[in-house]
């Protein structure tokens, strides 16, 4: 019964792959490449080599097959660099780290980003596309020297210090560099333009008559927000959110610029493993840990969607 | 027809005072002032860009007023926000909220005026039986038909029990069938609840069908307001007369009046046209005569028609249940004739150049001032 079944779906797929017509499987088929050469191979050989001892050697670290002086081969799997990971609390705190500066500058860039979509998404269509590039042009500009602009705004005698005190405001200037303020205020900085490009491709196909229907039907603007705009628009949060979160938990370079000791993240930890410490074993298996930790809760998502969507089929 | 003649000291229940709305430098809509009573199933007919749904979204809330001030029920609502009227009104599109079920759309309005969910609940199940989409529900918008969809707008839009419920262009997005059956269906609904419903509408035949009464709009201003039927047997315009329905339109001049009869000289028409006019006309004024291809018939030898005239068939449209015969006289002027196809195969069928002669009574057809 199950291997007919089986049966039955293999000749369903064997069908569906006679009717594709030849090009598809060219369009297809280069993604797959892709992905297949510069993600799977390149995670490949991170997960064998965060499986491996370290040694000084060039590359440093000992292959899995070796042979010993008898003759014999053995092949030794090391996982003594995960149980570091378990073990030592370095690593967990930078897990936790990563985590608290994602998750608050992911917060932080939808709290800024919104509005910002929403309003480009609502203002006349001539201003529209002017303010979109106002929003990308930010990228026109390496990253590193914007991230080396912002030490010089938040230095101790830098303008923002020289300004506030021009002002009055404060007669101290403010310790801002080499906290975890500076890594938030560079982290929502370098991102928000993430977050605002999908809030509004989202808010830009809402249709404005949904709003007057909701209206009409006696909601108060507020209202009107919460139960049509917000709902509508929460596709585009995830997306955005996604795309800030994601890499600011492997971010190194601000928190490296901008961050004081206090400001542990995974991935700086991951460069000091790698480069100072040439430990490309534990830097390989942090990676490995890294990723499995973003894809969870990405896949859980994924699963309850189509859950969902299914359910709603089926009805 | 009786709602024509309004009771002087009862207070209409929607009164639109002088209003104009003004795009730019063009006037959407040009003076308007029009009183719609309760209970009416009123129309606002035009083609596009006649002002008509800028006038409906005025009455919701949507647009404000250049100048001029809407009443609904005594009350002065032209600075009121949409949220704060009794009014609802049902989309061209539908706006149905895609991330809602079926029973959440129509609950929508219920929730914002905070009803208790049990009795909520209930005027949803009522609202779903009225238009008769019981089962679904639970479903979410995209998953219906157009039909289904536009039903459970105008459950939306109904659930509430406002005191007007407008309706921009309710069956533009059905097929010929389905729009027919909704027509009747949208009238007896009216009936039922004894909600006023005014409705925006380019299509002739559906204003003509469903309502009590028609404004009939062009460019920003009404033409005529009145009843389907005297719309169509009086027209004021010929701007009205050639909209709603077919028409022949003769041009003439006023030759002579005898009480409620008169004689228009008209080229076109190959000679004098009696018209029975009960208004005082004058002696050569340029007037049109209009009348309906159906008003015309054949002339046989012994007829007593004052309105005679000979052509040849020049096309003839069969369209099943009535043939639309082109008959060209003799100053080039074409007629538009029509004869119901009683029989399925006449025994001395019209047809092309045929010389045939039609007449018609005084007072089959009216008279247009230009």
């Amino acid at each position: 019964m199950g291997a007919s079944a089986g049966a039955g779906a293999l000749t369903a797929l064997r069908a569906r792959w006679r009717r594709m017509a030849p090009g598809r499987w060219l369009v297809t088929g280069i993604p797959w490449l892709w992905l297949v050469v510069f993600f799977c191979l390149p995670f490949l050989f991170i997960l064998k080599i965060s499986l491996s001892e370290p040694a000084l050697a060039q590359p440093p670290y000992l292959g899995w097959i070796r042979e010993t002086a008898d003759g014999l081969v053995n092949i030794v799997v090391n996982f003594g660099n995960y149980r570091l990971l378990w073990e030592d609390s370095l690593y967990a705190s930078a897990l936790l780290g990563s985590l608290q500066v994602a998750s608050i500058s992911t917060v932080l860039c939808l709290l800024i980003g919104y509005p910002m979509a929403y309003a480009i998404a609502r203002a006349p269509s001539h201003l529209r596309m002017p303010l979109l590039m106002l929003v990308i042009l930010p990228f026109w500009t390496s990253f590193l020297i914007r991230v080396y602009a912002w030490m010089g705004i938040l230095n101790t005698n830098g303008i923002l210090n020289n300004f506030l005190l021009w002002l009055g405001v404060i007669d101290q200037p403010l310790e801002i560099m080499h906290t975890s303020l500076a890594v938030y205020i560079g982290v929502t900085y370098a991102y928000l333009p993430f977050m605002i490009l999908p809030l509004y491709a989202t808010l830009s196909r809402l249709d404005p008559v949904l709003l007057e229907a909701a209206a009409d039907l006696g909601a108060r603007p507020l209202r009107q927000f919460l139960t049509i705009t917000w709902p509508q628009s929460v596709p585009g949060v995830i997306a955005g959110a996604m795309l800030v979160f994601i890499p600011v938990m492997g971010e190194f370079v601000i928190p490296d610029l901008l961050g004081g000791p206090d400001s542990l993240m995974l991935g700086k930890l991951m460069w000091t493993e790698f480069f100072n410490n040439r430990d490309w074993p534990v830097a390989s298996a942090l990676a490995a840990v890294l990723l499995v930790v973003l894809i969870i809760p990405f896949l859980l998502l994924r699963h309850y969607e189509s859950r969902a969507e299914l359910m709603e089929d089926a009805t | 027809m009786s709602n024509a003649v309004a009771n002087a000291d009862q207070e209409p229940l929607v009164r639109i005072q002088n209003i104009s709305k003004v795009f730019g430098s063009t006037y959407a809509v040009d003076n308007i002032s029009l009183d719609i009573e309760e209970k009416a199933f009123f129309s606002l007919l035009g083609s596009s860009g006649c002002g008509k749904t800028t006038l409906l979204r005025m009455l919701a809330g949507f647009e404000t007023p250049t100048e001029g001030r809407i009443y609904i029920d005594g009350q002065d609502v032209t600075d009121l926000p949409p949220y704060e009227r009794q009014v609802n009104m049902m989309f061209q599109s539908y706006a149905l909220f895609p991330h809602m079920s079926v029973a959440d759309n129509i609950a929508y309005g219920l929730k914002q005026d905070r009803m208790a969910r049990a009795q909520r609940d209930e005027r949803v199940r009522e609202m779903l039986a009225l238009v008769q989409i019981e089962k679904l529900g639970h479903r979410k918008p995209h998953q219906l038909s157009g039909g289904q969809r536009q039903r459970v707008a105008l459950a939306r839009a109904l659930a509430k029990l406002p005191k007007i419920l407008l309706l921009d262009e309710p069956l533009g997005a059905l097929d010929r069938k389905l729009r027919e059956q909704t027509q009747f269906e949208l009238v007896n609904l009216q009936e039922r609840l004894g909600i006023t419903f005014i409705v925006v509408t380019h299509d002739q035949e559906e204003a003509m069908t469903m309502s009590s009464r028609i404004a009939l709009m062009r460019e920003g201003r009404i033409e005529q307001v009145d009843s389907p039927r005297r719309m169509y047997e009086f027209p004021l315009s010929r701007y009205a007369a050639s909209f709603i329905g077919n028409v022949n339109l003769f041009e003439g001049i006023v030759h002579s009046q005898d009480g409620d009869q008169v004689r228009v000289d008209s080229e076109e028409a190959g000679g004098q046209l009696c018209v029975r006019h009960s208004q005082p006309m004058t002696v050569g004024m340029p007037v049109t005569v209009a009348v309906r291809p159906e008003k015309i018939r054949m002339a046989q030898a012994g007829d007593d028609l004052p309105n005679r005239m000979q052509g040849v068939i020049r096309e003839i449209a069969y369209l099943g249940d009535e043939s639309i015969y082109h008959v060209e006289l003799a100053s080039g002027k074409r007629v538009k004739y029509t004869q119901p196809n009683v029989q399925a195969l006449a025994e001395l069928p019209l047809t092309w150049g045929q010389t045939i002669a039609l007449g018609w009574h005084a007072d089959r057809c009216g008279l247009l001032a230009q």
